[in-house]
């Protein structure tokens, strides 16, 4: 969406200097194809792969090899198929739940901290600042291994609370990152306001930083939200049964009708299934981040 | 409304550094005052204080005779506007309004009425339903206005509420600002750098240095007899002139001849123990154009010649600047203001005098004239402590 809306902003140049000199109308023109292309080439580099993994989601089983765009024969059999296992559908429950409770509490803990980070001055800031980055650049797979062998002593291993704990480790300093960003953005000069007008700590923050933060807290959320939907390595190491294993887990455990096929199309159907809840987590927030929200509040 | 109590108010940081040092200011109750002074002179911080966003290191601050101390912003019943505004962007005037009464918990009818009340007041009707991003300037200083006043605290504080708008709109904004709190008569401490504010605004003004107060008094009074150096060159505009000079047996002798001080400046001179080197003081409306004036008059003051290096006519009056050869008039004092007005570092070879002519007067640039100035005008400054040694009360 970002993307058209600086194109036409770089079209517009050559347009209004179209009109003081004739002589550079191809150049705008030459300007506006070269930019279609390029805008084409990516849309269709982006989208191919989804676009295949959506065609092969309602072919057949037999003509899944047919090296054909467009299916032949369409059909929602893939669909059915998957649907009438328990196990997608108790991955999806697992997937949604797990996804969005980490996602509140990270968001919760995430603003908490980003609002320390960015307005306080305290003793062990920098370190804290500094730890977080840490977590976030430590490579994930040199940690399932501890994890596993620490959430089976602890009896976490395969329950929510054994994904949803180190999905949220992980999110956070990202959360925390995003979240003091947008914090720093607000004129402190609010809060001092709102203080004056009578509001308790409590109160000015919720009432007025709060809804000033929010296009932050949103984005921050969809981050996160798509972080833990997407994980992969966590999900199939510290599962072992349906009652918590994520889609992107149990989609690995999927099967053929025989031995000898391929669960191609189930499991596109699948991926398409699971692409669904982020698309519309994202129009829906996406609405909410307005940028320039907090435009009008100092001066002019 | 209130009075307000600053007792022995101390700030001091936590590396050491002092902003407010032992400021003592009896503020009445309805009373306008005006804290005044160069930027880092620590006024803001006071205001603060007061408000309660910051912490008061010693001393006492009583509002009504109470002790406020250790209470929250929101428990001392003040409002205050800030020099940006500090609108809500994400409410609309009218709940920008609204939002101290509904903190209050006042019901939604008196908030209602509360709000189209102060919107009246302010010319602010016909915008209540907008958002701050969509107001000019001055409405957003209105609103911000608005948002101090719907609540009737007991006191207001500004912190230089108008440094934001063009010059045009703050003289506006002056006059309306002036009138708003006389019809309230609400006690109103107003922090300003600009001194034409500090003269026009307030009943009292408190000139601030480093965190110390120089002198309290009326706008007038302060104008007139000035406590020390720095009061003197920070009220007025242009600046009072300061000349380096030598005082014997009751002449001056400064860069502009020897003149014989008038009885009333002698005896101040006298009674305040005098240097023998002082700095004179002179206001640029103290001088006149000599050919302008009679010679009954012309004997009241002295006459000097000098050459006219630039003059700006300002229609009602004529502004000339000579050049007076010799010494600079130095002091801590007077290096703090030309650092704060930022004319520290301009090149001058002697010192330049302002004089205020009358339009008739004939003075050219590059032409000799000569000014008449007024001796009994003359005010003298010790030059090692600042102090005015012709101060009387």
């Amino acid at each position: 969406m970002t993307d058209t809306g600086t194109h036409a902003d770089t079209r517009t140049g050559p347009d209004t200097v179209v009109a003081t000199g004739g002589g550079r109308v191809s150049t705008g023109t030459a300007r506006k194809v070269r930019w279609g292309i390029v805008d084409i080439v990516i849309v269709v580099y982006a989208l191919i792969p989804v676009l295949w993994t959506l065609s092969l989601s309602f072919k057949t089983p037999e003509a899944q090899t047919d090296k054909k765009f467009f299916p032949s024969e369409w059909t929602w059999q893939n669909y059915k198929d998957i649907f009438t296992t328990n196990e997608f559908v108790r991955a999806l429950i697992n997937s949604i739940g797990i996804a969005l409770i980490s996602t509140l509490i990270a968001v919760v803990l995430g603003t908490m901290a980003a609002y320390a980070i960015a307005r306080l001055d305290f003793p062990g800031k920098q370190a804290l600042v500094g730890v977080s980055l840490l977590i976030a650049m430590f490579p994930q797979v040199s940690l399932v291994s501890p994890l596993f062998e620490m959430e089976r002593n602890l009896g976490l291993f395969d329950t929510w609370a054994g994904l949803i704990l180190p999905y949220i480790t992980f999110a956070l300093p990202l959360a925390i990152y995003t979240l003091s960003a947008f914090f720093r953005e607000i004129p402190w000069e609010l809060e001092k306001a709102a203080k004056m007008d009578g509001a308790t700590p409590a109160q000015a923050f919720r009432r007025v930083i709060a809804p000033l933060a929010a296009p932050g807290v949103f984005t921050t959320a969809i981050l996160v939200f798509i972080f833990c939907w997407n994980d992969f390595l966590f999900a199939i190491s510290l599962t072992s049964t349906t009652a918590s294993r994520t889609v992107p887990a149990a989609l690995s455990f999927f099967t053929g009708a025989s031995q000898f096929e391929a669960p191609t199309g189930t499991i596109s159907a699948a991926a398409v299934v699971i692409t669904i809840p982020i698309i519309f987590f994202v129009l829906f927030f996406q609405r909410r981040i307005v940028a320039g929200l907090t435009s009008g509040a100092v001066k002019g | 409304m209130a009075e307000i109590v600053l007792d022995k108010l101390t700030k001091r940081y936590p590396d050491g550094a002092l902003a407010v040092s032992e400021v003592d200011i009896e503020i009445a109750d309805g009373e306008f005052i005006i804290l005044v002074g160069p930027s880092g002179c620590g006024k803001s911080t006071m205001l603060n204080m007061i408000a309660g966003l910051e912490d008061i290191s010693s001393g006492e601050l009583r509002i009504d005779g109470q002790r406020v101390n250790e209470k929250a912003p929101k428990d001392r019943d003040i409002a205050m506007v800030f020099q940006s505004y500090a609108l809500y962007p994400h409410m609309s005037v009218r709940e920008n309004m609204a939002f101290p009464l509904r903190l209050a918990k006042v019901d939604d009818a008196t908030v209602r009425q509360k709000v189209d009340e102060a919107a009246k007041i302010l010319d602010l009707t016909q915008h209540l339903e907008r958002k701050p991003a969509n107001l000019s300037g001055g409405q957003r200083q209105r609103v911000a206005m608005g948002r101090a006043i719907v609540r009737s605290p007991k006191a207001f504080l500004m912190d230089e509420p108008l440094s934001n708008l063009d010059a045009k709109l703050r003289v506006q904004m002056r006059t309306s600002v002036s009138k708003l709190q006389k019809q309230l008569a609400t006690t109103t401490v107003y922090v300003t750098h600009d001194q034409t504010e500090a003269m026009t605004l307030g009943d009292r003004v408190v000139v601030l240095r480093s965190g110390l107060v120089q002198q309290i008094g009326s706008p007038q009074f302060l104008y007139d007899n000035p406590a020390n150096l720095f009061v003197a060159g920070f009220i007025g505009s242009p600046a009072m002139n300061f000349l380096p000079g030598t005082l014997e047996e009751g002449r001056l002798t400064t860069g502009l001849g020897s003149v014989a001080l008038s009885d009333r400046v002698r005896r101040l001179a006298e009674a305040a123990n005098a240097p023998r080197e002082v700095i004179a003081g002179i206001r640029p409306e103290h001088f006149e154009d000599a050919q302008l004036l009679d010679a009954s008059a012309k004997a009241e003051g002295s006459t000097f010649a000098a050459t006219v290096d630039v003059l700006e006519s300002m229609g009602s009056d004529k502004y000339a600047y000579f050049t007076i050869e010799g010494e600079v008039a130095t002091s801590k004092e007077l290096d703090e203001l030309a650092a704060d007005a930022g004319s520290a570092d301009v090149p001058a070879s002697g010192s330049q005098l302002v004089t205020r002519l009358s339009a008739a007067s004939s003075a050219k640039e590059g032409e000799k004239v000569d000014v008449w100035f007024d001796n009994d005008k003359v005010q003298l400054f010790d030059p090692s402590s600042g102090k005015n040694l012709t101060y009387s009360e």
